[in-house]
């Protein structure tokens, strides 16, 4: 399956993945530092293992960044 | 017929022969009033740049003094000015840039208490603090006093910005709801961060209040626009204001509170 990950497609050998998986798929070790979007709408992370995912589905990773001094 | 003196046409005349701007422009630029939260990394080239181009009233917030461990980023410090209050040491580079403005330095740490009174008076906001718990109360702040403001965070090599326009765009909370938890947190004194990248990301920044006051173009607003600076690579992800965001989905009920914030933060808080 195909789907757009921060902009760019990949391609998923796995026939279903949800979005704990698919965090696991691309290594990100803390997720609580990410938040997430499908299709242009933010998830909630207890929702996380029931939302599976589809060919073409846009999932974008917004990560926390909290520096500025 | 304007109010700029020849001197001030002079010193304003790269940005007035621009098209867009004009001497219209100028005199919103001379007009708009912004305040700077955190005169450090991002802090120092937003209010240089801003001292530069004119803008009327700058107000810049920061508990800190200079140390020496700033200087390698925090360009608007010099090496004589450790120990000095980072806002007074800004302030003087600011009107010796342009003493044609008006600064106003608030020598303090933002708080739940103090913020309402300190925004209140300024048109446009940027937030240029180090931690999560200063970040999510100027949304609060901004989201209830419906103030413009722009955000930023940065990094490491990279750097992250969005706009936020009360009212119209989604807010900070919208895409990040509340903190991280602590803890888990690296800032710029645990993780490091390339000085030049507080550059990059300070003067986007500064462009979008000029944007803002001038009408030029089109905001980051419904936008995180990120960067990694190891290869150069920009991107913007999209988002839409989140209907059931905790924060701006009924600007009411915000009552200001102050986040909870990891110890090893408080030292460099803004």
């Amino acid at each position: 399956m195909k789907l757009i990950i921060n902009g760019e497609e990949k391609t998923f050998t796995q026939e279903k993945i949800n979005i704990s998986d698919l965090l696991t798929i691309e290594s990100v070790d803390q997720p609580d530092m990410v938040s997430i979007q499908l299709n242009e709408e933010f998830l909630r992370k207890p929702d996380y293992a029931t939302t599976w995912l589809k060919e073409g589905d846009v999932v974008d990773f917004l990560y926390f960044m909290g520096g500025g001094q | 017929m304007t109010l700029f003196t020849d001197e001030a046409l002079e010193r304003y005349s790269r940005h007035i022969i621009l098209e867009d701007i004009g001497i219209e422009g100028q005199e919103k630029i001379f007009n708009a009033s912004v305040l700077i939260i955190g005169a450090g990394g991002l802090g120092s080239p937003i209010a240089l740049y801003l001292a530069a181009a004119g803008v009327g009233r700058i107000g810049i917030v920061d508990g800190d003094v200079v140390d020496l461990s700033n200087l390698q980023r925090q360009v608007i410090h010099t090496t004589a000015d450790i120990g000095t209050p980072k806002v007074v040491s800004a302030k003087q580079k600011m009107l010796a840039i342009n003493p044609s403005i008006q600064v106003d330095d608030y020598h303090t740490m933002l708080s739940a208490e103090n913020i309402e009174s300190i925004i209140a008076p300024y048109d446009f906001i940027i937030d240029g603090t180090d931690n999560f718990a200063a970040k999510f109360l100027i949304n609060d702040a901004c989201v209830l006093l419906s103030k413009p403001y722009s955000h930023g965070g940065i990094l490491r090599f990279a750097g992250q910005t969005m706009t936020i326009y009360p009212g119209q765009s989604a807010c900070y909370a919208c895409a990040f709801n509340a903190p991280p938890p602590p803890g888990l947190v690296p800032t710029c004194s645990s993780a490091g961060i390339l000085g030049a990248v507080a550059g990059m990301l300070g003067t986007i920044q500064a462009a979008e209040a000029l944007k803002y006051f001038t009408g030029v173009g089109s905001l980051l607003t419904d936008t995180l626009l990120r960067f990694d600076a190891k290869t150069m690579a920009f991107q913007r992800a999209k988002f839409k204001k989140n209907p059931r965001c905790r924060v701006c989905a009924d600007p009411q009920k915000i009552s200001l509170t102050d986040y909870e914030q990891p110890l090893c933060e408080l030292k460099n808080h803004a």
